[in-house]
């Protein structure tokens, strides 16, 4: 598979403090990268780091595109949901297709990946909804699939399942599994271990900037991970369902 | 509402109200009369009051309007906020601080164009300025601060210029003007604001998909290929040539780039590209009624556009808030 991103050195700094510290990272087509660590590991500012969004130094292969190409190249969820106007769903979906329109505005192709994306996030029947109306997980939905309709290859997203409802973080996870299972990549920063253990091809743990560990969560998740990094005790067990998950106690 | 049936509506409603300026005024002139001497300049004082002062009045209407309504919905999409309008930016009072020194000084009196000139001058620095103070990059919430800046030290200035004043006269005369209006303008007026109004609304017109974008956050917009900061410059350049030019052979007539975008909003699916277009048609439309009506309620007192549409434009925006609360939005 390609590599869709190569960080190699990324440093990102506040002031003098370095946010994210020398990190490098490669995501091929097919992965979906779970970024975990604890609040202010610097999940959120190495993505946007990685984009371009952020001055940093170091080397990151989307920041060094063109913005129009990064746009096709990348898609970008940022945590921060937000819908300025009241305009409908379908609208805002259509937003992603901004970096794809010519002048003439959306194409039958442009249509179709808003139909799909529509369709990947169940909201068939919000189309025509108002989406400053709908409730916060609705929204949340809704701007996922903006981000899908975009295109692109590799999807970055920020706490993409945060607010929803449980039925729909797993089919949200399920629907960037399969993603990866089609030769996209997704990297998405999340707090829910178990649905990252259960639904990430790999994990990036990162503490205080820096990548701690990375790989097959069964080899993240460890014991001597969790209790450096998150100070949880957990447990973590290979079922006929699938891995199990489940934090336990904050070691202090 | 269709989008296209919405822009046919407005132009149409603009052309309506462009003919009806055109016939009204303080000089008694017959339907017939006034059309033919519009078109092919038979009969010596009607021609003169038709193509003199009735037409450039009339074609004022249209461009300061627009400019207006442009301004106020590329400044409301850009700042993501409703209650934003073409002012915020600090060029309209600087601006008008440029006139109120040519008059003060005098150079109005003495140099027909000093006026607007200055006007246009102190509109150029305040966006020097501003571009110094909020800088390359950066949010939106630089540039609003930036603007309050500017905007409340040309405004004291302003005020400084009254105070010192020492004939009451210029006082007056600057008070009046400030007001806004756009009795006794003459083509040299239109010539001079049309190349600055043309070219803003250039500027603003390319807009459109990156305001689009802006709806999901400036994050977002970047990440969708947007170029945020030279979204920002294209902006104020924009802005300032519309409303510098505007504020330059009309003095300050507010609300209309506040109220237009807030009333077209909901006809074009909130759209904040769509919305431009409208809002220039729209608030051509309003300025030239207010125009027009300014001319029918005192006929023989001068009453100033700008304060029509202040008294207008504040109910009715009251009257939108109101109804913006009701649906819990």
């Amino acid at each position: 598979m390609t590599d869709l991103l190569t960080l190699s050195d990324l440093t990102v700094r506040r002031g003098d403090c370095p946010v994210v510290d020398h990190v490098s990272l490669t995501v091929r087509g097919g992965e979906f990268v779970g970024l975990i660590g604890p609040n202010g590991a610097g999940k959120t500012t190495l993505m946007r780091g990685a984009l371009g969004l952020l001055p940093a130094t170091g080397h990151s292969s989307l920041a060094a595109l063109p913005a129009r190409d990064r746009a096709r190249a990348a898609a970008w969820l940022p945590q921060m949901r937000e819908i300025a106007w009241p305009v409908d769903v379908e609208t805002v979906v259509a937003l992603g297709r901004t970096p794809h329109i010519g002048a003439r505005g959306l194409s039958d192709a442009d249509r179709a990946e808003v139909d799909k994306a529509l369709h990947w996030l169940d909201l068939d029947a919000f189309r025509h909804r108002t989406a400053t109306q709908l409730s916060g997980g609705e929204q949340a939905r809704v701007l996922i699939a903006r981000t899908l309709a975009q295109g692109a290859p590799l999807v970055l997203a920020d706490e993409p399942i945060a607010g929803l409802d449980p039925a729909h973080q797993i089919a949200t996870m399920q629907v960037f599994r399969d993603l990866a299972d089609q030769g996209r990549a997704v990297i998405a920063s999340l707090h829910d271990l178990g649905l990252a253990a259960r639904l990430c091809t790999r994990l990036v743990l990162l503490g205080q900037g820096r990548v701690v560990a990375e790989g097959a969560p069964r080899d993240v998740l460890t014991e001597a991970n969790l209790r450096e990094v998150f100070h949880l005790r957990a447990h973590y067990a290979d079922t006929p369902d699938g891995p199990v998950f489940q934090p336990l106690e904050v070691i202090r | 509402m269709r989008y296209g049936a919405l822009l046919i509506l407005l132009s149409g409603l603009v052309a309506l109200l462009f003919c009806a300026s055109l016939l009204i005024g303080p000089a008694a002139l017959g339907f017939g009369e006034s059309v033919q001497a519009l078109l092919s300049g038979k009969g010596e004082a009607a021609v003169l009051v038709m193509r003199e002062i009735r037409l450039p009045r009339a074609l004022l209407g249209v461009m300061l309007g627009a400019s207006l309504g442009l301004s106020g919905a590329a400044m409301q999409g850009y700042l993501r906020n409703p209650l934003a309008e073409p002012g915020l930016i600090g060029v309209s009072s600087s601006a008008a601080l440029g006139a109120v020194l040519a008059l003060q000084t005098g150079l109005a009196a003495a140099f027909a164009l000093a006026l607007p000139l200055m006007a246009l001058a102190g509109a150029v620095i305040s966006v020097l300025l501003l571009l110094m103070l909020a800088g390359p990059r950066g949010s939106s919430l630089t540039l609003i601060l930036a603007g309050i800046a500017v905007s409340a030290f040309a405004g004291a200035l302003t005020s400084l210029v009254l105070n010192l004043s020492p004939n009451p006269y210029a006082a007056a005369e600057i008070v009046f003007w400030m007001l806004g209006s756009l009795s006794d303008r003459s083509f040299t007026h239109v010539w001079l604001a049309l190349p600055f109004m043309a070219a803003g609304a250039a500027l603003l017109a390319t807009l459109a998909r990156g305001l689009d974008a802006l709806t999901l956050g400036e994050d977002a917009a970047q990440a969708l290929g947007i170029s945020l900061s030279r979204l920002r410059l294209v902006l104020v350049a924009g802005v300032a040539a519309s409303i510098g030019a505007g504020v330059a052979v009309a003095g300050a007539v507010g609300f209309i780039g506040l109220v237009v975008p807030h009333l077209l909003r909901p006809l074009v699916g909130a759209r904040p590209g769509r919305l431009l277009a409208a809002s220039a048609l729209g608030g051509a439309a309003m300025l030239l009624a207010a125009d027009i009506a300014v001319r029918l309620i005192t006929p023989d007192r001068d009453l100033k556009l700008g304060v029509l549409t202040a008294l207008v434009g504040a109910p009715l925006f009251l009257h939108l808030i109101y109804k913006t609360r009701r649906e819990g939005l």
